[in-house]
């Protein structure tokens, strides 16, 4: 199939503004103040109200995150995208999905709430963005000396299909909300749109995001990686737009103190976003793009997912999140992370940092791995995809990768 | 002809090795990525487009094979 509208740059600006729009009106329809979607809070929500953390204003299974992975699996299922795969480096990605939750929850929000945050006129959020490109920024530094998490291969359907089950499996629990699912009665987790209206924006934010790989960190990337702005412009896009329906819905108040479930503690914000936006650039993806490719049968992603999700009951168990800024007797008193939470960060990007140079591999290596292996694609064509030429983590792989593929051409599902 | 094997690899990957591959070209030299996703496929086409390159995709088993073709007099370097 050929790269279709969504690949344009008219496609991506459209799902920027689809996205911008559904996310001010999700906020209309009773979402949080300037969390019409956000990737890390409603996984934080689904995390309590599974009650694997038990922090009372943050409980509520967000129809939302299902919405993106189903949404996905839908647009990938329907344009033959859908492609089973993992194995590249599993534990590794668990634990920069953990550490992406913390950091953002320490800021409060992933990429996207950033975004919907300033948007909205919290401009305490520019720190978050701050923190956002510069970890961006030095996982750029580790991309271009050779980091890489490996391969992954091809894998049975199943390895495809076990995280938009699991996600099937939350819009059930929705459905039918058995008794052991906790539910917030004040705060942030009580404060939602109605759940048909929640799950069709997430479906429809999933597909839109799918067919156009829209991804908010990968914009910021790619602008480092080869000056492409196409990405930016979907994200740009979606700023734009956010911003012009809150003003039309009288959802914007400029200012940086004491704005809706946020904090002005700007060194925290941005050393937060710091290890988010470097977490999700050693993972090749923000949290939204993780659920998408998820949606696709990435195995790989759906683990990071599971790591965050992990992290954010270690979060509120630790009290690592960010409180935020309060007002008593009409003065601000300016939240942020606690001492738990500090150190959290600290770590996090003392670890993100060690795996970014312990995983860095030799292209010269690679590149006479290549030579070694001569220009065989004609001989093997009749195989498939050309093997034995493997470029990377060597020819061991691309053989594996064969064997895989001829295994599943073989029938043998 | 060369070849790069990219299939497999997380963005932006794919995108950095086959710039690279790229740049490093000899004159009338073509070259030939193999890449698994369809991110991957338009990522690579973006770029190879953006140095001057002409592209033709074609759909393989287990992805897609991207035949690269510098313009002729283009300096990549």
């Amino acid at each position: 199939m050929r790269p279709g509208f969504f690949a344009s740059r008219w496609g991506i600006v459209l799902a920027g503004i689809s996205i911008g729009a559904v996310a001010a009106l999700l906020q209309k329809l009773g979402n949080p103040a300037n969390m019409g979607v956000c990737v890390a809070c409603f996984q934080r929500d689904i995390a309590g109200a599974l009650g694997l953390h038990r922090a009372a204003v943050a409980q509520y299974l967000r129809p939302e995150i299902p919405g993106f992975v189903l949404g996905s699996l839908a647009a990938a299922l329907a344009f033959r995208e859908f492609r089973p795969r993992g194995g590249s480096a599993p534990l590794a990605r668990f634990l920069l999905g953990g550490f992406a939750m913390i950091g953002a929850l320490v800021f409060l929000g992933c990429p996207w709430r950033a975004l919907l945050r300033l948007a909205g006129g919290d401009l305490s959020a520019l720190l978050g963005l701050a923190g956002l490109v510069f970890g961006i920024a030095i996982g750029v530094r580790f991309l271009r000396s050779g980091y890489s998490l490996g391969r992954s291969l091809p894998a049975r359907a199943a390895v495809g299909w076990i995280f938009p089950l699991f996600m099937t499996g939350i819009v059930l629990l929705i459905a039918f909300r058995p008794a052991f699912i906790f539910s917030s009665e004040t705060g942030p987790g009580s404060l939602h749109a109605p759940v048909l209206a929640s799950l069709a924006a997430g479906l429809l934010i999933g597909a839109l995001a799918q067919r156009s790989r829209f991804c908010t960190m990968g914009a910021v990337r790619d602008l480092f990686v080869a000056r492409d702005l196409h990405l930016f412009s979907g994200v740009a896009a979606l700023l734009v737009t956010a911003f012009l329906v809150n003003v039309i819905a009288g959802q914007f108040q400029a200012g940086f103190r004491a704005q809706p479930v946020a904090h002005s503690n700007h060194l925290w914000s941005f050393l937060g976003m710091t290890l988010a936006g470097l977490a999700f650039t050693l993972a090749g993806g923000c949290p939204g793009r993780q659920l998408f490719m998820a949606g696709e049968g990435d195995g790989d992603a759906g683990l990071f997912a599971l790591g965050m999700i992990s992290a954010a009951a270690f979060a509120h168990n630790f009290g690592l999140a960010g409180a935020p800024d309060k007002i008593v007797e009409g003065v601000v008193q300016v939240g942020g992370p606690a001492v738990p939470g500090q150190v959290a960060v600290l770590l996090g990007l003392v670890v993100c940092v060690a795996l970014g140079f312990a995983m860095r591999e030799r292209w010269e290596e690679s590149e006479a791995a290549l030579q070694r292996a001569g220009t065989g694609t004609g001989a093997r064509r009749g195989t498939g995809m050309g093997a034995g030429t493997g470029m990377g983590t060597g020819t061991g792989t691309a053989r594996m990768r064969e064997a895989v593929d001829a295994a599943r051409k073989g029938g043998s599902r | 002809m060369k070849t790069l094997d990219v299939r497999g690899l997380s963005c932006p990957e794919p995108v950095l090795r086959a710039r690279r591959a790229i740049a490093g070209l000899a004159a009338g030299e073509d070259l030939e990525v193999l890449v698994e996703t369809a991110t991957a496929r338009e990522n690579v086409l973006r770029a190879a487009r953006s140095m001057g390159c002409a592209v033709e995709i074609e759909d393989r088993a287990g992805g897609y094979r991207l035949l690269v073709r510098p313009a002729k007099g283009n300096s990549l370097q």
